[in-house]
């Protein structure tokens, strides 16, 4: 007999070492996600994977399952307290998705249609934050950063390159490219690395491709993203 | 401008005192820093080429420190501790006074590039404030006539190190001892005692003593050694946390500075207890003015055989202990923050699990601990487990130091035996006509009158040592609100809650101030308060709603008399929207303000 722990009152199996998200995204139930890859290891930073563990919040996406855990997920409550962070996340950069190139395949625009964000509620901060069109084949918007650290890790763990990282704190936080001048085009960066490909918004965008498809035929706009997401779990 | 180059030289002599090691980077960027304030551009780039990481990675960690510059600052830096007690003493008019006599803005460096004046979070001297710190050092007990000292000793550029002395002298403010401030500690005893006792039989006194962290969370302090001293790998680690941020505490720098041998010793029982070889004490940078005493504490100690090879003469006994600074940042006390910050890097937080006793200070197993919970392993050493147990209470053994500060007639430090009640303690420091204390500092908790009858213990009210004392002239709102913005000043801004909803929550406090608040922005509060609770990834983001929620529950007139109407809620700020225009065209007269009486109802 395997181990096992209750999901939304369901009977999750797991493995030892195997994380909460793991256990029951292979046994086919979704938990919203953001910061966390199937390709890298847990981040923890953007808690859209909050659950609730017998009364205390933990991130399903770094915390190891253990046999005979209740795991409180699909509920209007935590549904709610995602929502808030997803309008956390919308009003501290700039979000104009009608205008932006990602919109369709934006995981952050998925999620929020997902989990029935209507309003930003909160007040927005409306960032001052430069875009940086130096690269010649990879364009840079700030104003969409989320801070999930996927561009970092991945130049940094698959590219070999750390052509990302993040500086200064809290609200202040912000995204730097590893060169003097603060471009872009004066790093290693290339087009093919795994960085130029792994953002989950519309922060690092390849040039001249931004309209292939049209808004309205996208990832996103087809199927929502719990759907997408089961989909391609491996 | 100045000229700021840090020569290629210069770069390679500290790289190299520091061994090239990445795991240096903070201490080599506050060495480099040292001459000119700042660090400028090409200096972070030749330093990453130096170390052989990326120039990102070094810009991050110089970003993400108050006290690292990465653009220019005045020659003079004059950071005014911002503390609540302290604003509550004056500081800010102080702050204001020193800005007009010479002639800056707050927060900004002067043209000359002579002087910043600005603030900086409580710098530990809430019982001599108001207090600031000039170039590194605390300057305390700031009056007008200091002030205007301070104004022509900087206009002279008289150099910070040829100030008055009496500026400088920090005060211990001792007024109750208890056994820990009586130890009288001949160097070497409390580890004679436990090396005589045995290895195991130490750690046995040390689980009868049944001692409990003193730096906030009260884990036991024997499981975690235990815990350590069975963990696989061989080179353990044990780590001083010597960080005291939490505003109103200062119990930890009276400590180093009355007892720093017993700190010292507690850390090597430590490392005894769990096999370690390497120690460390992450200094606060605010503390920076101890370290050479401290450095001079270990001198001492290496030569008489308590630190090195072969500790008192015992085979395969060896540990020694090194001192790293912090640079500004409240979090790096949050024990895995406090290791990245060791191994040189951004103060975020780390995934637990792995704890630090599995998986530490670059990957080994590691004990940290605070500064008076490794000087209270001296007693037990000294006296046995039993009898440090008799004083306290069954949960919460010993005593503890309190920190107190604010309205009381002898602020300092007072050292209790676990149990005493609130108002005992306001009696002994000579407070009167008290509304609130604030017990464990800005992540703690606020008490009203009607529970002075509790207790400091970890069942009833824990603490790490703040006591703060507000009397009935206190508005309780403006203190919540500064605890706000001191959170969002040192949220790390890595999880999502706590780096977006701390400024929200000063952003709606400070609607409120501003008197334009509604009662859905008391709604509001209480929704971020309960996603910082609920879903931050450390103690940081989960504390930061509570002093909200306390004055809230305890105190909600401070919230409701600010409120403009009980159900309007105007969402977007239409004087708050002119700022912009008003700094372009430097004016700030009433017309330029757009008035709540003209506000649309
Ligand atoms: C935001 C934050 C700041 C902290 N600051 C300190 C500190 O300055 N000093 C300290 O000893 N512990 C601090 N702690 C607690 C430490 O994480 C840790 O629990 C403590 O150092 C363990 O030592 P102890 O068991 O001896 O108390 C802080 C915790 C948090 C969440
Ligand atoms: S640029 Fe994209 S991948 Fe990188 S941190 Fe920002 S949101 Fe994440
Ligand atoms: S709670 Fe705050 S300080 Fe802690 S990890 Fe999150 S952002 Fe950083
Ligand atoms: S997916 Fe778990 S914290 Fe981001």
């Amino acid at each position: 007999m395997s181990k096992q722990f209750l999901f939304d009152g369901r009977p999750v199996p797991f493995e030892d070492g195997q994380t909460i998200l793991q256990a029951a995204r292979a046994a086919g139930h979704y938990i919203p996600h953001l910061c966390w890859h199937p390709d890298f290891p847990p981040h923890g930073s953007c808690k859209l994977c909050i659950v609730k563990v017998g009364g205390r919040h933990v991130s399903s996406c770094a915390m190891p399952a253990k046999e005979g855990m209740e795991v409180e997920s699909n509920t209007p409550e935590i549904n709610g307290e995602r929502r808030a962070l997803l309008q956390m996340l919308f009003v501290e950069g700039n979000h104009f998705c009608p205008s932006c190139e990602k919109s369709g395949n934006c995981q952050l625009q998925a999620l929020a249609y997902d989990l029935e964000m209507v309003g930003e509620r909160f007040a927005h901060f409306f960032p001052d934050r430069p875009v940086d069109a130096s690269h010649p084949d990879v364009l840079l918007d700030f104003n969409r950063c989320i801070f999930c650290e996927l561009c970092v890790r991945a130049s940094r763990d698959v590219d070999g390159k750390q052509v990302f990282a993040l500086t200064e704190r809290g609200i202040h936080k912000y995204l730097v490219v590893n060169a003097e001048s603060g471009r872009l085009g004066d790093t290693d960066f290339a087009a093919s690395d795994r960085a130029a490909d792994i953002c989950p918004v519309g922060v690092i965008l390849h040039k001249r491709v931004g309209f292939a498809r049209p808004i309205g035929s996208r990832t996103y706009d087809i199927q929502p993203i719990h759907e997408v997401d089961m989909k391609e779990r491996t | 401008m100045r000229s700021h180059e840090i020569s290629s030289s210069q770069i390679a002599d500290v790289v190299n005192r520091h061994h090239r090691l990445p795991d240096r980077l903070l201490q080599i960027l506050i060495e480099l820093q040292e001459p000119s304030g700042w660090l400028p551009p090409a200096t972070l780039t030749a330093l990453a080429d130096a170390l052989g990481v990326s120039r990102a990675h070094v810009e991050g960690v110089a970003g993400f420190y108050s006290f690292l510059h990465t653009e220019p600052v005045g020659r003079y830096r004059l950071l005014f501790s911002d503390n609540i007690i302290e604003h509550q003493l004056g500081s800010r008019e102080l702050m204001a006074a020193l800005c007009s006599k010479l002639w800056v803005e707050p927060h900004k460096p002067s043209e000359d590039g002579l002087v910043s004046v600005s603030t900086t979070s409580c710098i530990g001297m809430g019982d001599q404030g108001p207090a600031m710190l000039a170039n590194g050092r605390p300057v305390l007990r700031l009056s007008h006539q200091r002030i205007n000292q301070i104004a022509e000793l900087v206009r002279q550029q008289v150099p910070v190190s040829e100030w008055p002395e009496a500026f400088f002298h920090v005060d211990n403010n001792i007024h109750r001892r208890d056994a820990m401030l009586q130890l009288d500690l001949a160097p070497g005893a409390a580890l004679q005692a436990a090396l005589a006792l045995g290895r195991a039989e130490w750690m046995r006194q040390m689980q009868l003593s049944n001692l409990r962290g003193r730096g906030g969370a009260g884990f036991t302090t024997a499981v975690k050694w235990m815990a350590c001293a069975d963990a696989p790998g061989a080179d353990k680690v044990v780590v001083c946390n010597a960080d005291e941020g939490e505003p109103g505490t200062f119990k930890d720098r009276v400590l180093l500075t009355t007892l720093a041998d017993a700190v010292f010793e507690g850390m090597t029982l430590a490392a005894w207890a769990v096999g370690a070889r390497q120690g460390l004490l992450y200094l606060r940078g605010e503390y920076r003015y101890l370290r050479p005493t401290l450095e001079a504490v270990l001198a001492r100690r290496r030569s008489a055989g308590l630190l090195g090879r072969q500790i008192l003469g015992k085979a395969g006994f060896d540990f020694d202990i090194e001192i790293h600074l912090g640079a500004g940042a409240y979090v790096c006390g949050e024990e895995t923050a406090l290791l990245e910050s060791l191994e040189g890097k951004r103060g975020t937080p780390r995934i637990r699990p792995p704890f630090p006793v599995t998986r530490g200070y670059l990957g080994r197993p590691t004990v940290v601990n605070n500064v008076e919970t490794l000087a209270k392993t001296c007693l037990i050493a000294l006296e046995g487990g039993a009898a440090f147990a008799a004083t306290g209470t069954a949960q919460s053994t010993g005593t503890k130091l309190l920190s107190i500060s604010g309205d009381c007639a002898r602020p300092g430090i007072y050292e209790y035996p676990f149990g005493v009640a609130i108002e005992r303690v306001l009696e002994d420091c000579g407070a009167s006509d008290t509304q609130a204390v604030q017990v464990g500092g800005a992540a703690g908790i606020m008490l009203a009158s009607y529970e002075f009858h509790r207790r400091i213990a970890f069942e009833d009210v824990p603490t790490a040592g703040a006591f703060m004392v507000f009397d009935s002239s206190r508005d309780l709102f403006e203190v919540a609100r500064n605890f706000v913005a001191f959170f969002a000043h040192e949220s790390c801004g890595f999880c999502t809650p706590c780096r977006v909803g701390t400024s929200l929550l000063l952003k709606a406090m400070n609607k409120l101030a501003d008197g334009h608040g509604a009662k859905t922005d008391l709604a509001d509060i209480e929704w971020i308060d309960r996603l910082l609770k609920n879903a931050s990834h450390c103690g940081l983001g989960s504390a930061a709603p509570n002093p909200v929620m306390d004055t809230l529950l305890k105190f909600r007139p401070a919230y409701e008399r600010r409120l403009r109407s009980l159900d309007f809620a105007p969402a977007f700020n239409l004087d708050d929207a002119l700022a912009a225009a008003r700094r372009a065209s430097g004016r700030d007269d009433a017309a330029a303000h757009f008035s709540a009486d003209h506000a649309p109802r």
